[in-house]
């Protein structure tokens, strides 16, 4: 019998009358594709198509294409579930993926438009006139109190007002992605963009290492079931924490990061020995109901002289009265991961089959908060694949505070979406530990690079704000009579809270 | 389940009207009611007088202001409120009532009947005027509470008033309350604000607030009830723009409780001028600057406790905000209030001479009115022009102690408006 | 119950009345009577009289009528308009002389090909809109929006000259053209002129008298002292404004002028990706 019976998913071809013969390839690849016998040598089956012998190659003479094997018709069993039995049928395993749900569910971003003025109200020019976008992220009061000085002025009455929140400059945050999980350069990178750009990065379960310690007003420190690397001073370093409960590409399970991972540094910042594996809990052993939720919250918030503490959920069927649950809890923001967020490492039945899309569970939270009379007391943060600032508009219209991006962050560093995050060989240098290939990401490099990237849905973020004919974020977030959809059914509008297009 | 204000609060007998409702106030109630799922746009021109010392002007003066800004309307709105203008009832509640038929008259009258004494019902004077058509039924009452029942109803006396306004506008089949302050009154109607002024004989009243508006509706037919000032008690309020923001604003009010109902930029303004004034007692002055906030930069450039405050209360208020072109006037007994958006989409221009406070969406408007004006000024973006009468109170409803959705019912008239759980 | 201020009028209290001024002849000059006349009546009668020849046109109690002068493609005529002239005053014009004395509202010059306009009080916002040629002297302050991308094509070369202070936005998208803000006859507190100054400026000259602070300066405009050089461009500009208002020139050049010309022609090249 042959070892395997699943054939290689992609082709390397490698046109050797224009190739160089310099091993370029063989050096760039982290997966073991080529060996060298006085020209590389592909090996199809351990190919990912990250592209980075592509992009590195110097003759332009590598190109990976699909293995198209053609497989009997039948639209029920796809040939990826025909080689998902095979896989099984070989290891007994569970299979382990990264990065987010590909599957081709409906996604709610592309049926739904936004609005624009035209004659009764006039479109503001975003590049010449002020187009706000600070946000203030936590909790805020109901009202605002002020005292009279005597002079007829104003001031604010003491120990009121919204002293407690964050200021972004921009309503775009870094997901969590824990040191471990992805390189020191990789957190570098993200912590350094996160203070140019007046934003947040977040630690991830992996604890802060002492190199952004320099950024740590820009630093969400979080807090996991496998609580690593959480000290007093972790949380006292971050601007705010965050406990995590659950996450959209893997809600209900805990996290595993590999023993091969742990390397020394990994080790220090986690506060766990090297070479073992770290393991997060899927609960939190001290919280199994809401009441336990308010007692964390409350000793982070003691611990640190009540720095805001915001709580990471994955969208789940229930999610609005979650939430309800958490603002009430006392959370400062509520962090919806819808189920197309990425990972590190997730099985794939879990990653494809649990969850619900970010923008239902925005619509459905958002409203629930306000049919409560307390969307004020907290902030929300919406992840879980946004794409483009055309996502990112969306969700602000759903409902969304600030938007938080992972993969699109990854993806500014070189990601190419091979769903290899696991394997720990990444090649781009993002989802490894192995130094000679962390090195290939330059912080410098990185930041500028999601700066960038920031900039940029920063500056379209502002001209659908100018065509909105609004010149501050304020006015779109939750304005869902901008919004209409297209091909959506009733019942989705309706919970959506937008109208089709046409009415 | 539907909230009867006064079959709940009002400790009497059932109004017999109620239980056989078919008969006097007839079924469904959309007579007037503009209740409509979608946003309305439109256009405007407004004026908002003052005398601060308190003496009075012939309404002839909101005409002529209005009629020079004629071009700035479509015809399809226009009216004027006026405060003082009823010396001779200075304590009574004057209600300004639209019927569309006898019927509404009959069945609005009962409830009069019931909770107030009546110490004058008369047709409003009108006189016809070309233009003017499908008038609905105009008649105005100067009524105190029954002071027995208004015991009985542990109620300030504006409670009780707001309780019948939404009483009416929600239940009452065919009757709308215009206004139901004291010493005040709203005149509004479909057509030109000149026509509408002379057609309610506006020269003969006398006031020392008047607040005038010009309508410009691009897609309701517009009626009677529809156009602006709206009212609440004294208040009453005319605003031109379209808010961008609207979407957000009513999902923000609502979750204090309002009801946004007609889809109007001024229903929201109302609301929110109720939600920051009266119930988180804000200053006048501050609310102008939650409704148009100072941009982030120029908040940045503040001294340390005005940033700190600035800051607050966009971060708070935000939602709220009034984003895109807008020019408003608020009027109360006690002065006015005028207001335009954070980066000036829409005019305003502001004049004094002596005591006596001007604004208009145009200066030929105070050029019209105000021969020798001292200072003709354009007020800076979100900065207020407040005028304030001599000797008379804050507008503050100290003793106004709705919810939202009761003030929401009131206003609108719209029935689903009123519900029993109040969220706060 | 309500005393009558006045008796009785059978008529609608009009603003305006649809009527034909009352025009008087005396050689090339004509009076028009405009009070309470419809702006479409009183520019008609502007139209008419100049189509018979008059060379000065004086519109009398001209209050908020609009579009004076809009249109009007003549030269060597002259427009005074007594009273507060209304919205759109000289839009389009391409020619005439009009001369206000009084305010102007809103969108003064808007589009202006060429001719004069002078202000002998304040004017509105969005004044000079788009203005491609002509100048336009106001003598007080000026409202938001101001000289909003004014632009020059060959010998079209627009000038506009405020004597008071400016709101915020003054200049923004300024493609050509020169652009003066005095500080002089002002009854605005505060500062010379708001924020966003010359935002989004690519193409002409702004001239301040005084200086900026450079939060209120769009990012789009290099800051600098006026030299020699412009003073002597400058001068007869001033000359010519001064004349108008009966202003001394030596006062106006005592303080010294601050200078914004745009730092590229093409801002925003950096803003965009090709896809």
């Amino acid at each position: 019998m042959p070892a395997s019976l699943i054939q290689p998913e992609f082709k390397v071809k490698i046109d050797y009358d224009k190739c160089h013969k310099c091993g370029r390839c063989v050096q760039q690849c982290g997966w073991g594709v080529y060996s060298f016998n006085e020209r590389p040598i592909p090996d199809d089956t351990k190919c990912r198509a990250c592209h980075r012998c592509v992009t590195y190659c110097p003759a332009h003479c590598i190109t990976i294409q699909k293995n198209d094997l053609a497989f009997r018709d039948n639209p029920h069993w796809t040939p990826a579930l025909r080689k998902s039995v095979w896989r099984q049928a070989e290891s007994g395993g569970v299979m382990l993926t990264g990065m987010g749900n590909d599957r081709p569910y409906l996604n709610v971003f592309d049926h739904l438009v936004l609005d624009a003025c035209q004659v009764t109200n006039p479109s503001i020019d975003p590049l010449r006139e002020p187009m706000e976008l600070r946000t203030y992220l936590g909790r805020k009061p109901d009202s605002v109190e002020v005292e009279t000085d005597g002079n007829g002025g104003f001031h604010l009455k003491e120990g009121t007002g919204v002293s407690n929140n964050i200021q972004l400059e921009t309503p775009i945050i870094f997901s969590p992605m824990s040191y471990g999980s992805v390189s020191l350069n990789v957190h570098k990178s993200l912590a350094m963009a996160a203070e140019r750009c007046g934003i947040l990065m977040n630690t991830g379960e992996g604890g802060l290492h002492a190199d952004l310690f320099p950024y740590q007003d820009h630093v969400i420190v979080q807090v996991a079931s496998g609580r690593f690397g959480v000290t007093p001073e972790y949380l006292n370093r971050g601007a705010a924490m965050e406990i995590k409960i659950g996450q959209g590409a893997k809600p209900g399970i805990g996290g595993h990061l590999p023993g091969e991972k742990i390397n020394r540094e990994v080790s220090e910042t986690r506060m766990i020995p090297t070479g073992t594996d770290a393991i997060s809990p899927a609960p939190h052993h001290d919280i199994y109901s809401i009441e336990d939720l308010r007692q964390l919250i409350y000793s982070l918030k003691e611990a640190t002289g009540y720095k805001p503490v915001g709580v990471k959920i994955a969208a789940v069927h229930n999610v609005a009265a979650i939430a309800s649950g958490i603002v009430r809890a006392g959370a400062d923001y509520v962090y919806l991961d819808g189920f197309r967020g990425g990972t590190g490492a997730a099985p794939q039945i879990i990653r494809d089959h649990i969850g619900i899309p970010i923008e239902i569970a925005i619509a459905v939270v958002d409203q629930r908060l306000r049919d409560e009379g307390i969307r004020n007391q907290a902030s929300i943060i919406a992840a879980g694949s946004i794409r483009s600032s055309a996502d990112m508009a969306k969700a602000i219209a759903l409902g969304a505070d600030v938007v938080a991006v992972g993969s699109a962050a990854l993806m500014a560093l070189g990601c190419h979406l091979c769903q290899g995050c696991h394997t720990g060989s990444c090649s781009w240098g993002l989802t490894t530990q192995k130094a000679e290939l962390t090195r290939r990401v330059d912080p410098e490099w990185g930041a500028e690079r999601l700066t960038n990237l920031v900039h940029a849905w920063s500056h379209e973020l502002q001209e659908i704000l100018g065509a909105l004919g609004v010149n501050a974020v304020e006015s779109l977030r939750g304005s869902r009579e901008r919004l209409r959809a297209i091909g959506l059914d009733e019942q989705t509008c309706k919970i959506l809270g937008v109208k089709p297009a046409g009415l | 389940m539907t909230y009867d204000p006064l079959l709940e609060r009002m400790p009497t007998s059932r109004l017999p009207s109620f239980s056989d409702r078919e008969g006097v106030f007839g079924g469904e109630r959309p007579a007037y009611a503009e209740e409509s799922p979608f946003k309305i746009h439109g256009g405007c021109g407004l004026m908002g007088i003052c005398d601060e010392s308190g003496k009075l002007m012939s309404g002839e003066t909101a005409i002529r202001a209005m009629a020079v800004q004629r071009d700035r309307g479509n015809g399809l709105g226009g009216g004027y409120a006026g405060y003082g203008i009823y010396p001779e009832f200075p304590d009574h509640f004057c209600f300004h009532m639209m019927y569309h038929d006898l019927a509404a008259k009959e069945a609005a009258e009962a409830v009069f009947d019931q909770y107030f004494v009546i110490d004058l019902a008369e047709p409003m004077p009108t006189r016809p005027v070309k233009g003017i058509s499908d008038a609905p039924l105009l008649w105005r009452y100067f009524l105190a509470p029954d002071p027995h029942k208004l015991e009985m109803a542990e109620m300030t006396a504006e409670d009780y008033v707001v309780h019948t306004v939404m009483l009416i506008n929600s239940k009452v089949d065919g009757a709308y309350v215009a206004s139901s302050g004291k010493n005040m009154g709203a005149f509004k109607g479909v057509g030109f604000p000149e026509e509408i002024g002379h057609y309610y004989i506006l020269e003969e009243y006398q006031g020392h607030t008047w607040v005038g508006h010009n309508r410009f509706p691009t897609n309701t037919p517009g009626w009677w009830g529809g156009a602006h000032p709206f009212t609440l008690l004294d208040w009453s309020i005319v605003h031109n723009g379209e808010i961008s923001s609207y979407g957000i604003n009513s999902r923000y009010l609502e979750a204090f409780g309002y009801k946004c109902t007609l889809g109007t930029d001024t229903e929201v303004a109302a609301y929110l001028f109720d939600l920051m004034l009266r119930r988180h007692k804000l200053p006048m002055e501050l609310a102008c600057k939650a409704l148009a906030s100072p941009l982030w930069s120029e908040i940045d450039r503040m001294p340390e406790d005005q940033q700190a405050l600035m800051r607050s209360l966009r971060a708070v208020y935000g939602p709220g905000m009034l984003n895109g072109p807008f020019a408003i006037v608020l009027g109360f007994n006690g002065g006015m209030l005028a207001l335009n958006d954070r980066i000036k989409l829409r005019p305003l221009v502001a004049a004094r001479q002596g005591s006596v406070l001007m604004v208009a969406s145009e200066e030929s408007a105070m050029r019209e009115v105000l021969k020798s004006p001292d200072k003709v000024w354009t007020p800076k973006a979100g900065e207020p022009v407040i005028a304030r009468v001599e000797g008379m109170d804050w507008p503050i409803h100290g003793d106004l102690h709705l919810s939202a959705s009761e003030v929401s019912c009131a206003v609108t008239g719209v029935e689903n408006s009123c519900e029993t759980v109040e969220v706060v | 119950m309500m005393q009558a201020t006045k008796t009785k009028t059978n008529g609608v209290i009009e603003g305006y009345v649809a009527r034909e001024p009352k025009i008087t002849i005396d050689g090339d000059t004509a009076m028009i009577e405009a009070q309470n006349v419809y702006y479409r009546n009183v520019n008609d009668a502007v139209r008419q009289v100049i189509a018979d020849g008059a060379k000065t046109v004086k519109l009398l109690d001209i209050n908020g009528q609009r579009y004076i002068g809009t249109g009007l493609r003549a030269k060597g005529v002259k427009i005074e308009v007594n009273g507060t002239a209304g919205n759109d005053m000289a839009m389009f014009m391409d020619g005439p002389a009009v001369e206000v004395f009084g305010n102007a509202q809103d969108g003064v010059g808007n589009t202006m090909n060429a001719g004069t306009v002078i202000v002998h009080g304040d004017a509105g916002d969005v004044l000079g809109y788009g203005m491609r040629g002509g100048k336009v002297f106001i003598k007080g302050d000026v409202g938001y929006r101001v000289g909003i991308h004014m632009k020059a094509y060959e010998n079209h070369v627009p000038i506009m000259v405020c004597g008071g202070k400016s709101r915020d936005f003054f200049g923004e998208y300024m493609a050509g053209g020169m652009l003066v803000l005095l500080g002089m006859n002002s009854q605005f507190e505060g500062p010379l002129v708001g924020g966003y100054l010359g935002a989004g400026m690519h193409g002409g000259e702004i001239f301040l008298r005084g200086e900026v602070e450079p939060w209120q300066v769009g990012k789009e405009c290099g800051i600098f002292v006026a030299d020699e050089e412009d003073l002597a461009r400058l001068r007869p500009v001033l000359e010519e404004y001064c004349a108008a208002f009966d202003m001394p020139i030596d006062e106006v050049l005592s303080v010294p002028l601050t200078k914004l010309v745009p730092i590229s022609h093409r801002p925003y090249g950096k803003l965009y990706v090709y896809v």
